[in-house]
């Protein structure tokens, strides 16, 4: 059984910007060490020489022309924005204060 | 703006103004050896961004120059710009790096308000460049090479404004603004492998380095690559450890260090805090400070809580690059001369002493003069202005030469007006000043403050008969074939004149009147 | 009613002779979902007005004698979770709950200009993660076969809607089997056309290596006209395939198997699938054959890694996607308690916003590509890809198109899987190889399963580009089982009762 601890489940929700509740962190522990556990099975082929593949159709060299398109207005830029302010997105302040 | 005074603010000063002890710089260098290693981003001057078709520009109005992609919506995707790929290709061949045959791009995944998507398109494991070298003298005259590791690319991130608190700085800031103009602005990153031996000279061979680096995307024409707009940026990488020893000592990682007398100050400024710090046998914590150049000090960084786990992997939704012999090749074709040959050429073209040379390309004012002597100036002529007068108010006014508004052709027109009798020195340098203030060109100048040399003779005449009255023993000795005692005289003269006479004018009269007696 | 249950391509041609105008057709589209929608919960949000002009502009423009598209003036339901400018696109979750875009989807800029009016946004799991819609942070769809099952996920939206008679047509999307699944247990065809055949500009993204848009219809021909109408190259999207795949509406025009090899896939048959599945799965098999198609047993062994291999990419990938989800540029924002700071801002608002299915997946994934354990599981899953690949390229040299049933059962309750995240995970067996290798995939209504009178549907396969021979195979087995049954599949169906 992959241990998958409450401690990690945090760390992981945290890397995640998710602010797990602790009834979460339980509930997630235990559904992830089985899910874990049963993905685990792909292990059985990382030691093999095989090439991963990350696209399942291959291509290359797909460029665009340097040449500008149309842009977004301002007003649609923010459109969406929960806090906006002198044409730009508004968030709170970036550091604890501490 | 909002300004915002509390206990929060105040505390967060007193944090950034704690001081750090440094070493003696000299004891420093005999007890430790410095390895550093660079990190320089440099912004691509292609017409759109890296992965979309919005405009590559400075300036606009917040958030005016954004799409769906720059700005992370649902649903968006990436498009590579071929011509951000073709730059990239250039900077690697320039620095004799190899090619990569599969490059790759990949998603560095961490949140931040500046960044879109919260990650960054960038390249991991298989950069478009890598291994390469390149030459760099340092003021010395001593030539190093640098080894380069890689050259990838990647994505600009938006821009923060930090409002209250204190002076714009993110400490104590009530709150952000985020404008995405510059996201997905086309970088490439080009990193150094450690670099040894240095020593007391590590300093000047960084910005020397970055100097070099600047100097060649400039001549390629892929960046505007100026400093002081974020074009060119560096990270610089120092650790000591003590002589001798074969381990690696811990490395701090410097940022924000933007141009290139800061390079040079905060990598002396690592080298001594760490090593008090290690005298002290304190150690060194590997992290991220930032330079600040009012005060000429590091400050630590606030450790990123995700940066030691960016969860790199292939990004699915660009395929691979795979840049053909031909193409790369034919990319090869249109580089221009590398610099190091093109620093020769310029030496034996200009005639300047090796002396006069190092004192230009240490200056970086290799591509001013060069420029200025297309405009039409003589080679000395504009090596005297530029390292000289200018060097002198850049210093003064604590900014880098290149910041000065002042063009090469408004330097090359103002060194033809003094080659021609004209201009005095002491007139060209207020039409100087004229121009750096922004008055417009020399001729526009001197017209509007009236700044013409005096050429009528009678006015000059008339001002040496009057010194030479007073000073009749002067006379004698002109008479007697002692010419340098005119020297005196002309002094006199201009001085009356209030400069605005021509020196050789007025010597020729000294002597003619003084033989006529 | 009759007007409601025609295909999509008898509509056009009935559009074509003027026998009804698409404002006629879209009212009474829109009546019936005004009628059924309250109970079965299809679409997310129905747009009247803007389907209702778009409707009278094709009138208009037939009136004059303009040339238009083959579907011009049929309305289009399209899962919400493609970006529509002007009308609220949800994916699902609370987190975008009013989001309305400023941009269309390629797709969507293609049913507009293929005239078709839109109906509204279906229903999906959260971020397309699911199979039974039971995500959906709106409620679940039901199954107008019996209201108290789901019409399958994530698309359960659009497959319901097709199957209850609320659209002609769907828009899917299919990462794991999501427009086939929900196909199957609803008794209408979907399919997931080769990767890159349809442009994923302004699809929502979920796993960006699997995600594939693709038609919900209730025939094979009206798959194979929606197919021709949103394919094609999309220089918005890198992965989108340069070259064109055909004409699936000629393809669809197919009327013989002679000779078609078809592989069953022996991974896929027998031990673990629902015996009324299996039995309607044969029957199937044995119309082809008696048509003059040839049957041969391929095996993919590798296929037993393949929902590990899924449950590992497919987190991994959307951990990285629904990062943007922060409440910076759009959608939610949620103010903890206490002094906000901007990351405390995010990890609130993904909390609030998020389902439970969609953290665990992102935690799921984050795990996954997390430095330490990034070659034994991410890492390892890629390779999985290409030994299925490599699996599949074998069996394609023995067969032209492979078949399974779609799923193992038919639909399940809603409710019964819900708390069971790893059986809910095991009913993509048969789709999600498709996804993993690019492949296209069709799912095909083949009958009602004994025991319990619900549809079952087969799944064919072909190789990467060769849609056309889902599309061949596809219309002849449709044809030679209605001759069988002497009716069509939705005929069956029972009659809705709502209120």
């Amino acid at each position: 059984m992959t241990e998958i601890t409450p401690e990690l489940v945090r760390h992981l929700a945290g890397l995640a910007r998710i602010e797990v509740t602790e009834a979460e962190v339980a509930q997630f522990a235990s559904q992830l060490a089985l899910i874990v556990d049963s993905v685990a099975t792909v292990k059985a082929v990382a030691s093999q020489d095989i090439v991963a593949t990350s696209h399942p159709i291959p291509m290359a060299n797909v460029f665009r022309e340097d040449v500008v398109t149309a842009s977004l207005t301002q007003e649609q830029a923010l459109s969406g924005a929960a806090d906006s302010d002198s044409g730009r997105f508004k968030v709170s302040a970036i550091l604890d204060e501490d | 703006m909002v300004q915002k005074d509390d206990g929060l603010r105040s505390r967060a000063e007193g944090e950034l103004m704690a001081k750090d002890q440094l070493m003696d710089y000299q004891k420093a260098l005999e007890a430790y050896e410095v390895v550093i290693g660079l990190e320089v981003h440099v912004e691509l001057n292609t017409n759109t961004k890296m992965f979309c078709g919005c405009a590559n520009v400075f300036g606009d109005e917040p958030n005016t120059n954004v799409c769906p992609n720059c700005l992370g919506f649902p649903g968006a995707m990436p498009a590579v710009n071929g011509k951000a790929i073709e730059n990239s290709i250039k900077i690697g061949l320039a620095l004799d790096c190899q090619i990569a045959a599969t490059g790759r791009f990949a998603r560095k995944n961490y949140f931040y308000p500046d960044l879109a998507k919260n990650f960054q398109t960038s390249q991991y494991d298989e950069p478009i460049a890598f291994e390469g070298k390149i030459d760099i003298e340092v003021p010395s005259g001593k030539v190093f090479t640098v080894e380069i590791e890689r050259a990838h690319m990647e994505e600009d991130a938006g821009k923060l404004t930090h409002v209250g608190g204190s002076t714009g700085r993110i400490q104590g800031a009530e709150y952000s603004l985020v404008d995405f103009n510059r996201a997905g602005v086309p970088l490439v990153e080009i990193v150094t492998k450690p670099i040894y031996g240095a020593g007391d000279e590590a300093p000047e061979l960084a910005a020397a380095y970055v100097r070099s680096i600047r100097e060649i995307v400039k001549n390629l024409g892929v960046s505007d690559a100026r400093m002081e707009r974020g074009n060119v940026r560096c990270d610089a990488n120092v650790s000591i450890r003590p002589k001798g020893e074969a381990k690696l000592g811990t490395r701090t990682e410097t940022k924000n260090v933007n141009s290139l007398r800061s390079i040079e100050r905060a990598v002396k400024y690592e080298i001594q805090r760490q090593a008090h710090l290690l005298s002290q046998g304190v150690a060194i914590i590997q992290e991220t400070r930032h330079w600040h150049e009012d005060r000429g000090a590091t400050s630590s960084g606030r450790p990123k809580s995700d940066a030691d786990d960016y969860r790199y992997f292939p990004e699915p939704d660009l395929v691979p690059i795979k840049p053909s012999k031909e193409w790369i090749e034919q990319i090869r074709a249109t580089l221009p001369e590398k610099p190091a040959v093109r620093r020769k050429r310029l030496m034996e073209l200009w005639g300047f002493s090796e002396l006069e040379f190092r004192d230009v390309v240490n200056s970086d004012l290799l591509d001013e003069i060069d420029e200025t002597v297309k405009a039409g100036a003589k080679p000395q002529a504009a090596r005297k202005w530029w390292t000289g007068e200018l060097a002198r108010i850049a210093n003064s006014e604590n900014k880098d030469i290149n910041e000065l508004a002042i063009t090469p052709l408004q330097v090359a027109q103002i060194a033809e007006l003094v080659e021609s009798g004209k201009l005095t020195d002491r007139l060209a340098r207020e039409v100087l000043t004229g121009v750096l203030a922004g008055e417009g060109d020399p001729a526009a100048i001197i017209a509007a403050r009236g700044l013409e040399v005096v050429s009528d003779d009678g006015a000059l005449l008339a001002a040496i008969d009057k010194v030479l009255a007073e000073q009749p023993d002067v006379l004698e000795k002109i008479r007697e074939g002692k010419l340098q005692a005119a020297g005196a005289v002309i002094g006199a003269v201009m001085k009356a004149m209030s400069g605005s006479a021509d020196a050789a004018r007025v010597r020729e009269l000294v002597i003619q009147r003084a033989t006529e007696g | 009613m009759e007007l409601l249950s025609k295909s999509a391509s008898e509509l056009a041609s009935m559009l074509v002779k003027k026998e009804i105008s698409s404002v006629e057709l879209t009212k009474a589209q829109l009546d019936n979902i005004d009628k059924l929608n309250p109970k079965i919960n299809s679409y997310l949000t129905v747009t009247h007005e803007l389907a209702l002009s778009q409707a009278k502009q094709v009138d208009d423009q037939r009136a004059k004698g303009e040339s238009l598209p083959a579907l011009a003036g049929v309305p289009i339901a399209v899962k919400d979770n493609l970006a529509t400018i002007g009308i609220a696109t949800t994916a699902g979750s609370k987190i975008l709950q009013g989001w309305v875009p400023p941009y269309d989807a390629t797709v969507v800029k293609k049913i507009l200009a293929n005239k078709m009016p839109i109906l509204g946004k279906t229903n999906l799991d959260e971020f397309a993660m699911g199979s039974s819609t039971e995500n959906s942070a709106y409620g679940p769809s039901l199954n107008p076969w019996d209201l108290t099952r789901t019409p399958g996920g994530s698309g359960g939206g659009s497959s319901s809607a097709v199957a209850s008679m609320q659209a002609p047509l769907a828009i899917g999307s299919d990462t794991g089997g999501s427009i086939r699944f929900p196909a199957a247990v609803t008794g209408t065809v979907g399919v997931k056309p080769t990767y890159g055949a349809v442009s994923r500009y302004g699809l929502i993204a979920l796993g960006s290596s699997l995600d594939q848009v693709g038609p919900v219809t209730r025939n094979v021909m009206d798959a194979a006209m929606l197919q021709d109408a949103i394919a094609g190259h999309d220089p918005m999207d890198a992965t989108s395939l340069p070259e064109s795949l055909g004409s699936m509406t000629e393809a669809a025009k197919n009327d013989s198997v002679k000779g078609l090899r078809i592989g069953i896939i022996k991974e896929l048959t027998g031990e673990g699938f629902q015996k009324g599945v299996s039995e309607k799965f044969n029957e199937a098999l044995e119309v082809l054959v008696a048509a003059g198609a040839e049957i041969v047993e391929v095996s993919c062994p590798s296929f037993q890694y393949a929902i590990a291999a899924y449950y590992l990419i497919q987190p991994a990938e959307a951990s990285s996607n629904l990062a943007r989800f922060d409440s910076v540029r759009f959608g939610l924002r949620v103010m903890p308690e206490g002094a906000a700071t901007v990351e405390k801002v995010m990890s609130a608002t993904r909390e609030a916003g998020f389902g439970p299915e969609v953290k665990r997946r992102i935690i799921l994934g984050t795990y996954a590509l997390s430095s330490g354990y990034y070659d034994a599981y991410y890492g390892s899953a890629q390779k999985v890809r290409t030994l299925i690949q490599a699996d599949l390229a074998k069996a394609f040299e023995k067969a032209d198109v492979l078949v399974s049933p779609t799923a193992p059962t038919t639909a399940f309750k809603l409710g019964e899987k819900q708390e069971d995240p790893l059986a809910m995970y095991l009913n993509d067996i048969a789709t999600i190889p498709a996804n993993l290798a690019g492949i296209p995939g069709m799912s095909l209504p083949v009958g009602l399963a004994k025991e319990d009178n619900l549809p079952v549907g087969a799944q064919f396969l072909a190789p990467a580009r060769e849609d056309a021979r889902l599309y061949k195979v596809g219309a002849v087995l449709e044809k030679l089982l209605e001759a069988k049954w002497s009716k069509k599949m939705m005929d069956f169906a029972p009659e809705l009762k709502v209120n």
